[in-house]
């Protein structure tokens, strides 16, 4: 799981780094908001729980052994942001103290390990718990699931971070200049151990560890158990409250990049038109977009049958009363990302008020 | 007793040889970096920006001739710094690339290309193609890998931290790294330790669902450990004043040899960058 130098180019590196980073500062602002001047020795000592933790052997059935990263149980416990944190603090030791994952490679390494896992572990563990009580084997479950979850998205989004190697650097001769294996190839070489192996030991890891806190402080858990669970002074701690100004900055700066994708010639890969397959010029940048390959004589029968089934209203981007393409581009931009923010905000809207009948509905019981 | 009958090595074993070897490995990295080496003689900063820089290289250069060149720098800067080939040997290259060797070995034959051989019982091909492929990574494994086994080797975690910081890492991120190791240190002692006393207190055999209760119950254990550690490593800092301002005792001085080693360090690499692109 942990890449090493080597196995991916340093354009993909640096993407890797840059997608890390708004989590870090964001995941980063959260926590001093909560904990002030409790940070530094807080957060040190997960990271080293977490760095210690990927030590243990654990016995799995069939007699064999694995190891778990350990960021469910981190995410868990702590929440996503602390674990974002911590996860990566343990890995940027690894790789510069114990060479274990490579120093090109750290960004890639925490934003598979620690960015994807905890937020997949959180999303799953939140899914599966529910408002289960603390002590509840539900959340046993959801625990193990969101372990299982956590450690297999990140494999599969380093599977996939292989396979477009082979794709996009190879040398004069052809031969790949960093990870050799094409996606076909990645993917089920690296998920093969995972669904199996580092997987089920991640599950018994982060399963087993919330069913020893159910017994012994139960507290631990309520950091990520959702408002209406438990209010515990553990709750602040990453959990779900927390500006999101940081992200909606992100989010207008994303929507205001938007006319860059003017920039770009030709059309992107695979999306296709079925007139494209009889025009000569399109032909032509499909077989240079597709290294080579040379498209089929005609439209799939599929996608010739399917393309009629549904006519987008913007469609190319620019609705039809509309000259200019560049302003109808920007128009169709602002009214999709308008409709999507509309979407959200409906869907948070329907939670909330679901949210604040169950808090209603928990206190009265207790 | 029976002294010659060998016991199987069980999870518990296993782990606690892990943790031994993590602490071993942080005690002979800080009793390299205390040597008489040249590497060892460069200011921190140097070092850091000039290693990281010759990783940058290995990863940028597109020619196998020149990663292996850098390679072989790595070597000629281990034996200048006292290094031990065969710490190097065990400690980064039986694991890095004996692990990227095996990788790299299905390359060499799935990899698609121009033939240049045959496997005789099964008729698999061997491609140039998967040849160099296969030679690109664990070329660069090795290589990036030494730099960075150098730079732990040559540098004391204190030091780095500190270069770090003089390259504008925030400063939050380096006291955290700092505290990290520290306190990585002290529970691998405190894991180490239940391990061996949850072993001495074992009789017989144990089942898997008991196995897997040890461990998940010694990890639950490290966890309150933790816990209850930062609260009183919060309270210490405060009785000691801290307010959440951090400050570092920046004493590095820049001499000579240092100026001159930057240069020769960022002459190779931008050297193997040119001609490998």
């Amino acid at each position: 799981m942990h890449i090493p130098d080597g196995y991916l180019s340093p354009g993909t590196c640096a993407a890797l780094y840059a997608g890390a980073a708004p989590f870090w500062w964001v995941a980063l602002r959260r926590l001093r908001k909560t904990l002030h001047t409790r940070l530094v020795p807080r957060l040190s000592l997960f990271a080293a729980f977490s760095f210690v933790v990927m030590m243990f052997n654990i016995p799995l059935p069939g007699g064999t052994t694995g190891h778990a990263v350990g960021v469910a149980l981190a995410t868990i416990v702590l929440g996503p942001s602390a674990s974002i944190l911590a996860i990566s603090t343990a890995l940027v030791i690894q790789a510069f103290f114990f060479g274990d994952g490579g120093i090109t490679a750290l960004g890639a390494n925490c934003f598979n390990m620690a960015v994807v896992g905890s937020l997949v572990a959180f999303l799953v563990y939140r899914a599966v718990a529910g408002r289960a009580p603390l002590e509840s084997s539900r959340r046993v479950v959801a625990a193990g699931l969101a372990g299982y979850a956590a450690i297999n998205a990140s494999a599969l989004l380093t599977a996939l971070e292989f396979g477009i190697q082979p794709l996009l650097f190879r040398d004069a001769s052809g031969a790949p200049l960093y990870c050799p294996y094409p996606i076909g190839i990645a993917v089920p070489a690296m998920m093969l151990g995972h669904l199996t192996i580092a997987g089920i030991a991640e599950l018994v890891m982060t399963g087993g560890v919330v069913a020893f806190l159910q017994r012994t402080d139960a507290a631990l858990l309520a950091a990520t158990a959702g408002r209406g669970v438990v209010a515990s002074s553990n709750a602040e701690f990453g959990g779900a409250a927390g500006s999101l100004r940081p992200l909606w900055i992100t989010l207008g700066f994303l929507l205001v990049l938007t006319p860059l994708g003017l920039l770009a010639g030709g059309a992107a890969w695979g999306e296709w038109r079925t007139s494209d397959f009889a025009d000569p010029a399109a032909r032509d940048a499909m077989t240079a977009a597709s290294l080579g390959h040379a498209p089929p004589a005609a439209a799939p029968g599929g996608l010739a049958r399917l393309a009629s089934v549904w006519t987008a209203p913007l469609s190319g981007y620019a609705p039809p009363f509309l000259r200019s393409p560049t302003v109808g581009y920007a128009l169709s931009a602002m009214f999709g990302a308008g409709l999507v923010l509309l979407a959200v905000t409906g869907v948070a809207a329907v939670l909330r008020v679901r949210q604040r009948s169950g808090t209603a509905h928990d206190t009265e019981s207790v | 007793m029976t002294g010659k009958a060998r016991t199987p090595r069980g999870f518990v074993e296993r782990t606690i040889d892990g943790l031994l070897h993590a602490m071993e490995r942080a005690v002979s990295a800080e009793a390299g970096a205390a040597g008489a080496g040249w590497i060892q003689r460069l200011d921190p900063r140097v070092k850091l920006a000039g290693l990281l820089s010759l990783v940058a290289a290995v990863a940028l250069s597109h020619r196998a001739d020149v990663i292996a060149a850098l390679l072989g720098l790595g070597i000629a800067l281990a034996i200048a710094s006292r290094v031990p080939l065969a710490t190097l040997l065990s400690g980064v290259w039986l694991a890095a690339v004996g692990l990227s060797g095996a990788l790299a070995l299905p390359a060499v034959f799935l990899t698609p290309g121009r033939t240049v051989a045959t496997l005789p019982p099964l008729g698999w091909t061997i491609t140039a193609q998967g040849l160099t492929s296969a030679g690109y990574l664990i070329l660069r494994v090795a290589a990036a890998a030494t730099f960075g086994f150098l730079l732990v080797f040559t540098t004391r975690w204190s030091h780095v931290l500190k270069a770090l910081r003089a390259f504008r890492l925030p400063l939050v991120f380096v006291v955290v790294l700092a505290m990290t190791y520290r306190y990585i240190l002290l529970l691998l002692e405190a894991a180490h330790d239940m391990f061996v006393a949850r072993r001495s207190r074992t009789v017989g055999r144990l089942t898997a669902g008991e196995r897997r209760r040890v461990v998940t119950q010694s990890a639950g254990v490290l966890l309150a450990k933790s816990l209850h550690l930062s609260g009183e490593v919060f309270l210490a800092m405060q009785a000691r004043g801290f307010r959440g301002e951090v400050y570092l005792l920046d004493d590095f001085a820049m001499a000579r040899a240092d100026w001159l080693a930057l240069v020769c360090f960022a002459a190779a690499a931008a050297a193997a960058v040119w001609v490998g692109r």
